[in-house]
């Protein structure tokens, strides 16, 4: 096999790191022999799949569908494969997601290892609620089926494990059955934050999916002012006679050609893009109908959206804090970001149901927050590492798919069940074959 | 023009560029038959095609150099596709040039595979084909074969005679219907040459697959993939050997 030593980032670019890659055509060729991490599609934002001046393993041509059942949609893929390929293959056929990230250009693997979570965990959970089981090879060669079932303890340490207790080779996932590739959407406006907290509580609606978009520049008594929107599948009878119920219009995408200059974002455009924004959503009314691809993956259809941010790059701050703590600790968050005078481009607020068993899984039942900020100089880490403290004292966790910058002490913190994952990594993975420059900076692995 | 759902036997079914030959197939409503030595590798690619265009897929086992076992395994083939309406021969074998200097059995399964299990196997195929007066069959050859170079005359001298012999075919079947395609590609973006310097000219095997079946369907006789290696090794060849025997390539 061939290798190709190159600079690699995350979908944040922050950090560039060199590392040596690999690119196998067959599941075999997934291990090496030597310390290695696996990389999907690059999606996660920070260092979780790069391996400064060692191995990566790109899974991207280990994408075979290996199953699919159009009767009870149970889908067996290999773990390359993309959420794009399972939405363009089995929607048409009636089948969908279970749980979808904001974007579907990542793959089945990346799912699993980071336990993804949609705009759907307070009713359905999380990923690994969905994956009926997965065969993962482990570091000496062998291949373990795992599930919640069978070798429980491993399959509990893979979902969110960041990829470091093996490659995972075929996955088995249970789809949703859709009647429509379409959404019926209602959007609430709240004017502070408080308000955004009692609409996500609301159990009433039949909504499945619901998510909260906050306007990070509204402050004092409007801070926190946001749109709700709510989704949920819609039924044939809604969609007009011209629309082919489970067929997707093709997209009209761009893409960004070259890196902004970081200028270009600063408080005051930012601000202005968000009063805009602010009022074009939160002035939709009435429910109206949208098409998935736009109502899940909204900024998929611009390529490199990240190039916005500059060459500098970016970090996205994602945290959850538990249900009691959630409102003042989001709310001093929220007040810290805006008394720093930074600004957040884009900001979500949802509500989370219960966790999953993933000993390093990030959902837990409580609200969660995304931030991004773009990276400009030394003193966002600092108020990065404030809000760090924040959330530990609520009780909270952020998002390592998300993360570049975290501690080791707060990574301890916030994820009190690391002592039994490494028990599980050390007996698995003595030698550390599957390591990551993210393990080795949260001292998840010895370095 | 070809009309879709043919039955087409793939051999070597492996091979990053059969794979992406096998795709194109498919997605234009074609029945395959994946051979190669991989079971488990081709039960993959087979599944993966039947899902993702929803047509038939059948695999076996094959080894292009057991060269007895060919007519059994061919009349295998029609049965289990019902018919045979075109073959495309991608299994190869590769050895570097010191290793195959230093060791002979090499160069003897060079042969065995590229030249002497590809005439073999493609006999009893062609007589398939010449019977049903219809079909094709497309040979994955080399730009290798097109003269010898010392950095690799083993392996292509394997495909010039590989070449030479699709040639042949492709006259003698000339006036039965039966089309005959050489493919000669270039580099081509696999995880044998992924990283490699210099291989600024690689296609990826998805757009090599593609631009098979479109030669197919264009009746093409011999086509260079990508395009531009036909002007490279125009080139190649016409420099006088006086010249060519002291390069270093």
């Amino acid at each position: 096999m061939g290798s190709l030593r190159k600079s690699f980032c995350g979908w944040g670019r922050y950090p560039v790191q060199e590392c040596v890659s690999w690119r196998p055509e067959k599941a075999s060729g997934l291990l090496l022999t030597d310390p290695m991490i696996l990389r999907g599609q690059g999606r996660s934002y920070g260092d979780a799949a790069l391996n400064e001046n060692g191995n990566i393993v790109l899974t991207e041509r280990v994408n075979r569908f290996l199953e699919f059942d159009a009767d009870s949609g149970l889908l067996r893929a290999e773990a390359g494969v993309t959420l794009q390929e399972i939405v363009d293959i089995c929607l048409p056929q009636g089948w969908f997601l279970p749980v979808t990230p904001g974007t579907k250009f990542v793959s089945l693997g990346g799912c699993i290892a980071a336990d993804v979570h949609g705009k759907n965990h307070h009713l359905d959970g999380a990923f690994s609620s969905f994956v009926e089981n997965i065969s993962l090879m482990l570091a000496d060669g062998s291949v373990l089926n795992c599930s919640a079932q069978e070798n429980s303890d491993v399959y509990w340490a893979t979902v969110g494990g960041m990829g470091l207790t093996g490659a995972i080779l075929d996955v088995t996932l249970r789809l949703k059955q859709v009647e429509t590739a379409y959404m019926g959407v209602q959007n609430v406006k709240a004017v502070d934050l408080e308000q955004a907290f009692t609409i996500l509580s609301e159990e009433n609606n039949d909504n499945a999916y619901s998510v909260a978009w906050i306007d990070c520049m509204a402050r004092g008594r409007r801070l926190g002012r946001s749109v709700v929107m709510h989704g949920r599948h819609a039924g044939s009878e809604e969609l007009s006679s011209s629309d082919k119920a489970l067929e997707l219009k093709p997209r009209k995408s761009r893409s960004l050609p070259m890196d902004f200059p970081s200028w270009i974002l600063n408080p005051l455009s930012i601000s202005v893009f968000n009063a805009i924004y602010y009022r074009r959503e939160g002035g939709k009314q009435k429910p109206f109908i949208a098409d998935i691809d736009s109502y899940f993956y909204p900024l998929d259809s611009i390529h490199h959206w990240n190039r916005m941010y500059g060459k500098k790059g970016f970090v996205q701050y994602q945290c959850v804090l538990p249900s009691k703590s959630a409102f003042e600790g989001l709310k001093g968050i929220l007040e810290r970001l805006a008394g720093s005078r930074r600004s957040s481009f884009l900001a979500v607020l949802k509500r989370m149901g219960p966790g999953s068993n993933g000993l390093l899984s990030f959902p837990m039942e409580g609200f969660t927050l995304a931030l991004d900020l773009p990276l400009r100089g030394k003193d966002i880490f600092m108020l990065l590492d404030q809000l760090d403290e924040q959330v530990i004292k609520a009780g909270g966790r952020v998002y390592l798919a998300k993360d570049a910058r975290l501690n080791r002490d707060s990574f301890n913190a916030m994820y009190p069940r690391i002592d039994e994952w490494r028990e599980i990594k050390q007996k698995i993975d003595p030698e550390n074959r599957f390591t990551s420059s993210m393990a080795r900076r949260l001292g998840m692995v010895q370095a | 023009m070809s009309k879709p759902g043919q039955k087409i036997l793939v051999l070597g079914a492996t091979s990053a560029m059969a794979k992406g030959t096998a795709s194109a197939l498919a997605a234009r409503g074609d029945a395959l038959y994946l051979a190669g030595r991989d079971s488990d590798e081709l039960m993959r690619i087979a599944s993966d095609l039947s899902v993702r265009y929803r047509v038939p897929t059948h695999h076996g086992v094959f080894d292009i150099s057991d060269l007895d076992s060919h007519a059994a395994f061919v009349d295998q083939v029609v049965s289990a596709l019902g018919g045979l309406d075109g073959v495309v021969l991608a299994a190869g074998y590769m050895a570097d040039q010191p290793d195959a200097a230093a060791d002979f059995a090499l160069v003897e399964k060079m042969v065995r595979v590229n030249y002497l299990g590809a005439m073999s196997v493609l006999d009893h195929c062609a007589a398939v084909l010449k019977a049903s007066g219809q079909g094709f069959i497309v040979g994955i050859s080399s730009v290798a074969g097109d003269r010898g170079r010392q950095s690799n005359f083993y392996y292509g001298s394997s495909k010039a005679g590989f070449t030479a012999y699709l040639s042949g075919l492709r006259n003698s079947l000339a006036n039965s219907g039966v089309q005959v395609l050489t493919v000669k590609p270039g580099f081509v973006d696999t995880a044998m040459t992924y990283g490699i310097e210099g291989m600024f000219l690689v296609a990826s095997p998805k757009d090599i697959g593609h631009q098979i079946v479109r030669a197919v369907e264009k009746k093409r006789d011999t086509v260079y993939l990508p395009w531009f290696w036909r002007y490279i090794m125009l080139i190649i060849r016409h420099i006088p050997e006086i010249v060519f025997k002291r390069l270093k390539l």
